[in-house]
C-alpha cells in the first residue's frame, strides 16, 4: 500500500514542524506548506533530514484560492492525493480594537479564516470520493475564549470552529472527519517572542503554570488523523493547560 | 434625549421587528438598507404608518468606506450612535463541494467583515461617553453547524469570537458587547423554506415545537439594550427553542 499523504499549511512553523514530526513517525509522506520564496526553506528541510526525517516542501499562498489550487494539484502530482490535511498557518496583527485598521482585520482573517475554504476545497472532494480523509483545523484558545487586543484573531479563530461543525457534518457520511484542536499557550517562537514580563503572567494565568509543548500538539494531530479517530468529527480539542473549559 | 439605535438590514424579517420594539422602547431608530434595496421608500412609508418614524440609509456593510460614510451621515443628521445592532446578513447556502470562492467570500464579508467595518465606526464614540450597546447577531448554525452552510457557519461563530474579544477590550467603559444566536424564526428567509421540510426536517429538532416569533428576538435585543443588562457582556445568548444547548 502506498503511504498516505499528509499536507500541513505553515508547517515550517512552531507548531507546523511539530505537527509535521509527528505525522512522519506515523508513516505518513509529509508536505509542508510554506509562503512562496520562503527563504528558510532549504535550510528548514535540510535540518528535518539530519534529524532523520524525509520531508516535503509545497509553496503556496494560504490566503489566495489560486495558488493554493496550483499547489495542491502539484503536490497530488508529485506525491499522491492528499489524505490528511492540517490547516494550521496562521498569523497575528495584534492591535486594539480602537487601533486597528482595516488592512489588518482582512490580513488576519484572510490568512486564518479564508485559507480553510481556499486549501480544504481542493482536497475535501476527492477525500469523499475515496472514502477516506482527516480535516484538522488549528484553532487556538483565543477563539473560544476571546482575547482582548485580538478581535481579528479570535473572530477568525472562532470561525474556523464554525466551518469545522458544518463541514463535519457535510463529511459525515462520507468517512471524512473534520475537527479543530485549540491549542493555549504553547511556546513556539510566535509566543517566545512576547515581552518576558508579559509572558511570564501568561504562565501564571494558566493553571498548570507552564506553555505548552508543541510536541503535545502534535500527538494531538496524530490522534486525530489516525484510523482509531474515525468516529471523532466536529469536534474541537481543547489543548491548553486548563487556560479555559468550555 | 433619546438614545440612538441603528440597526444594519432593519427592513429584513428580524431588523424590523427590532427596529419596532426598540423604537417603542423610546430609541430613535435608524436602520441600513443595501444600496440597491429598490423597497426602502415603501418599508419606510409602511412604518410610517404604523407611527413609526424612523430614518433609513443606504449601507454596504460590507464596505468598509460605504460603513463609514453612512454613520457619519447618521451622526450629523440623528445623533451619536448608542446601540449598534449588526444584523445584517446572508446565506448562500450549497454544499461545500458546489461552493464558490465567491459564495464563501459574499456570506464572510457581508456577516462577519460587517462587523468590523460597522462597530469601528461608533465603538470609540460608545467609549468616550461611556455608555453603548453592541448586539451582534448571530445564529444557532454559527453554535452547531449546519449541512450546506460552511461559509455561513464560519462567519457566524467568528461573529462570536470577534464579541468576546471586543467585550474584554470595552468593559470598563461601559460598553457592552453581546451576541444573540437565534435559531429558526419565523422569517421571510425560513418561510421560504417549503412546508415539507419544514414539518419533517426542522420542527422536529426544535423541542418547544414551532418556530420562534420575530418579536421574541426583539424582545432580546432590547433587553440588551437595557440599562438594567450593563452586566453583561461578552455573552452568547441563545434563543431557539431548545434545538441546542450550548
Amino acid at each position: 500500500m502506498t503511504k498516505r499523504v499528509a499536507l500541513v499549511t505553515g508547517g515550517m512553523g512552531g507548531l507546523g514542524t511539530a505537527i509535521c514530526k509527528a505525522l512522519a513517525k506515523d508513516g505518513y509522506t509529509v508536505v509542508a506548506n510554506c509562503l512562496p520564496g520562503f527563504p528558510q526553506k532549504d535550510e528548514w528541510l535540510t535540518k528535518m533530514q539530519t534529524e532523520g526525517f524525509d520531508l516535503k516542501a509545497a509553496e503556496g499562498d494560504v490566503s489566495d484560492y489560486e495558488s493554493c489550487k496550483a499547489m495542491i494539484e502539484k503536490v497530488e502530482q508529485d506525491f499522491g492525493p492528499v489524505d490528511v490535511v492540517v490547516n494550521n498557518a496562521g498569523i497575528t496583527r495584534d492591535k486594539f480594537f480602537s487601533k486597528m485598521d482595516k488592512g489588518q482585520w482582512d490580513a488576519v482573517l484572510t490568512t486564518n479564516l479564508d485559507s480553510l475554504f481556499n486549501v480544504t476545497h481542493q482536497v475535501a472532494g476527492r477525500m469523499a470520493e475515496r472514502g477516506w480523509g482527516r480535516i484538522i483545523n488549528i484553532s487556538s484558545v483565543n477563539g473560544v475564549k476571546g482575547q482582548a487586543g485580538q478581535t481579528n484573531y479570535s473572530a477568525a479563530k472562532a470561525g474556523v470552529i464554525g466551518f469545522t461543525k458544518a463541514l463535519a457534518a457535510e463529511m459525515a457520511t462520507k468517512g471524512v472527519t473534520v475537527n479543530a484542536i485549540s491549542p493555549g499557550y504553547v511556546g513556539t517562537e510566535m509566543v517566545m517572542s512576547i515581552r518576558d514580563d508579559i509572558r511570564q503572567s501568561i504562565i501564571d494565568s494558566v493553571p498548570m503554570k507552564r506553555l505548552g509543548k508543541p510536541e503535545e500538539i502534535g500527538a494531538a494531530v496524530s490522534y486525530l488523523a489516525s484510523e482509531l479517530a474515525g468516529y471523532v468529527t466536529g469536534a474541537t480539542l481543547n489543548i491548553n493547560g486548563g487556560l479555559y473549559y468550555q | 434625549m433619546a438614545r440612538v439605535a441603528l440597526v444594519t438590514g432593519g427592513m429584513g424579517g428580524l431588523g424590523e421587528a427590532v427596529c419596532i420594539k426598540l423604537a417603542a422602547l423610546g430609541f430613535r431608530v435608524v436602520t441600513t438598507h443595501s444600496p440597491g434595496n429598490t423597497k426602502a421608500a415603501e418599508w419606510l412609508q409602511a412604518m410610517n404608518n404604523m407611527g413609526y418614524g424612523f430614518k433609513a440609509y443606504a449601507c454596504d456593510v460590507s464596505d468598509f468606506d460605504s460603513c463609514k460614510a453612512c454613520v457619519e451621515t447618521v451622526t450629523k443628521e440623528v445623533g451619536p450612535v448608542d446601540v449598534l445592532v449588526n444584523n445584517a446578513g446572508i446565506t448562500r447556502d450549497m454544499t461545500f463541494k458546489k461552493m464558490t470562492a465567491a459564495d464563501w467570500k459574499v456570506v464572510i464579508s457581508t456577516n462577519l467583515d460587517s462587523c468590523f467595518n460597522m462597530t469601528k465606526q461608533v465603538i470609540d464614540g460608545m467609549t468616550e461617553r461611556k455608555w453603548g450597546r453592541v448586539i451582534n447577531v448571530s445564529s444557532v448554525n454559527g453554535s452547531k453547524g449546519a449541512f450546506g452552510q460552511t461559509n455561513y457557519s464560519a462567519a457566524k461563530a467568528g461573529m462570536h469570537g470577534f464579541t468576546k474579544a471586543l467585550a474584554l477590550e470595552v468593559a470598563r467603559n461601559g460598553v457592552t458587547v453581546n451576541t444573540i444566536s437565534p435559531g429558526y424564526i419565523g422569517t421571510k428567509m425560513v418561510m421560504a423554506i417549503p412546508q415539507e421540510i419544514l414539518d419533517s426536517k426542522i420542527l422536529p429538532q426544535i423541542p418547544v415545537s414551532r418556530l420562534g416569533k420575530p418579536e421574541e428576538i426583539a424582545g432580546l435585543v432590547a433587553y440588551l439594550a437595557s440599562d438594567e443588562a450593563a452586566f453583561v457582556t461578552g455573552a452568547n445568548i441563545a434563543i431557539n427553542g431548545g434545538q441546542h444547548m450550548a
